[in-house]
């Protein structure tokens, strides 16, 4: 492999994907755990569904809402200057929105095993909702908070089908390690494939590993 | 006696309801009877950690429950002090932190020298920067002691505070309980099913039998017989 700008792409599209998913994914993990209001239940679905739908109607929505027609698009070209479809910004959208859930999931199931007294101490000790949550909830969920980033992380550097229907596969420009490894095989390079496949491959490991290892020692 | 605490409520968690009605003044008031009686669920209400289905909860003369009037006072304003069962305390923090959490209001430097001076008072000052996790059972709920009245709660409630712990170690947390509610002229309300506990440290007895309150009494220390006689087994 003798062009490292998809490797080098796809990991600061995972990076950037990480920081937006893992905070709307934790924000999102605790008014589910916590909050009772109505449409709680609609608002699991939607933060769910990218998990259930196929990668190319979550891009062909994505598309749409951010297109150069779209409200969001209009807006986006007014302000920066460039459309934000086709761009490397479109691809950390696209890679935020597929990992949302993974992060959602794991997040609020460790938000959920968090001991309520520990939390009632808290409250009890006269701290308002917001301090209980940065200094009991949060704190005592970290490991699966951690997990559930990770794993966020993972989805986000592998993702294929949201990225390439919004950010398109413009080689050096919006071309992922996963696109390129398509397009490697597409073209018969075998030898590009291989190591590109290879180093995803690695990665999705490393981090499966790790986010064992976080849930293992949680008890 | 001067009221601390009243209580005449029906609550409801889940498929279980218990009618609770009493009041207590100073001093320990123990809540007795057998497991599932309700004794934990009234605590959580007192503390406003539930809401009462029915009826109400005042707290030194202030209603902080009341259904009929649609009164809540937030849990956070209730100026309680609360012990679980196993501590609940915090263990990514350091003992010393788990109570200068608990200290209202000052600087952070004030807060700690509360906190110091309330691990002293409950004997666990040298345990302050010690892992939390490594503690025993005993000096977690010291700890958590050092916790509960670290905030100068005007009410105690105690949940099976000493249910986890080996007999030596329950006596000298009964008479430490003791000797801070006395000092600090508190009103507590301990949660046990321990008879132990009622002959060793309480004033009053409130009685449980499954979903309800049977009334309250007052008991000697060191009787044994007053509350055999209570639950009708003197002989």
């Amino acid at each position: 492999m003798d062009d490292w700008f998809p490797l080098w792409l796809s990991v600061r599209v995972a990076f950037g994907a990480t920081v937006i998913a893992g905070g709307a994914g934790i924000g999102f993990a605790y008014v589910l755990a916590k909050g009772r209001f109505r449409g709680r239940g609609l608002l699991e679905a939607l933060v769910t569904l990218p998990i259930v739908l196929p990668p190319t109607v979550l891009g062909y929505y994505l598309l749409t809402n951010l297109g150069v027609n779209s409200p969001v698009g209009r807006a986006w070209e007014g302000l920066v200057g460039e459309p934000l479809v086709f761009t490397p910004t479109a691809a950390v959208i696209a890679a935020s929105v597929s990992a949302l859930p993974f992060v959602v999931r794991t997040a609020r199931a460790a938000i959920e095993g968090v001991d309520g007294r520990l939390e009632a101490a808290a409250r009890v000790a006269g701290h308002p909702e917001w301090r209980v949550a940065a200094l009991v909830t949060l704190p005592v969920a970290a490991r699966g908070l951690t997990a559930g980033v990770a794993l966020g992380f993972a989805r986000a550097l592998g993702d294929f089908g949201a990225t390439v229907m919004v950010a398109g596969n413009i080689p050096g420009r919006t071309q992922t390690m996963p696109i390129a490894v398509y397009d490697a095989v597409q073209a018969g390079d075998g030898s590009t494939a291989r190591t590109g496949s290879l180093l995803l491959v690695g990665v999705a490991v490393v981090v499966l590993l790790a986010v064992t290892q976080l849930s293992a020692r949680e008890r | 006696m001067t009221t601390a605490v009243a209580v005449d409520a029906t609550i409801t968690t889940g498929p279980f309801t218990v009618e609770a009605r009493f009041e207590a003044g100073p001093g320990i008031t123990a809540l007795f009877g057998p497991s599932g009686a309700g004794k934990s669920v009234t605590l959580a209400a007192i503390a406003g950690l539930l809401r009462p289905a029915a009826g109400w909860v005042a707290i030194d003369g202030e209603v902080v429950a009341d259904t009929t009037r649609a009164v809540h006072v937030p849990t956070q304003q209730r100026r309680l002090g609360m012990v679980f069962q196993h501590a609940a305390l915090l263990t990514h923090r350091s003992p010393l932190d788990n109570v200068g959490l608990a200290v209202r209001s000052g600087p952070s430097a004030s807060r700690r020298q509360e906190a110091r001076r309330w691990l002293d008072r409950v004997h666990a000052g040298h345990l302050a920067a010690s892992r939390t996790a490594t503690l025993s059972g005993g000096e977690q709920q010291r700890v958590a002691l050092a916790r509960a009245l670290a905030g100068g709660p005007r009410l105690l409630l105690l949940d099976e505070p000493f249910s986890a712990l080996d007999q030596p170690t329950r006596r000298n947390l009964r008479h430490l309980v003791r000797d801070l509610v006395d000092e600090q002229e508190l009103a507590a309300l301990v949660v046990t099913h321990d008879l132990a506990d009622i002959t060793a440290f309480a004033d009053h007895v409130v009685l449980y039998e499954p979903g309800r309150t049977l009334g309250t009494h007052a008991v000697r220390r060191g009787h044994a017989d007053d509350v055999a006689a209570l639950l009708g087994l003197a002989p």
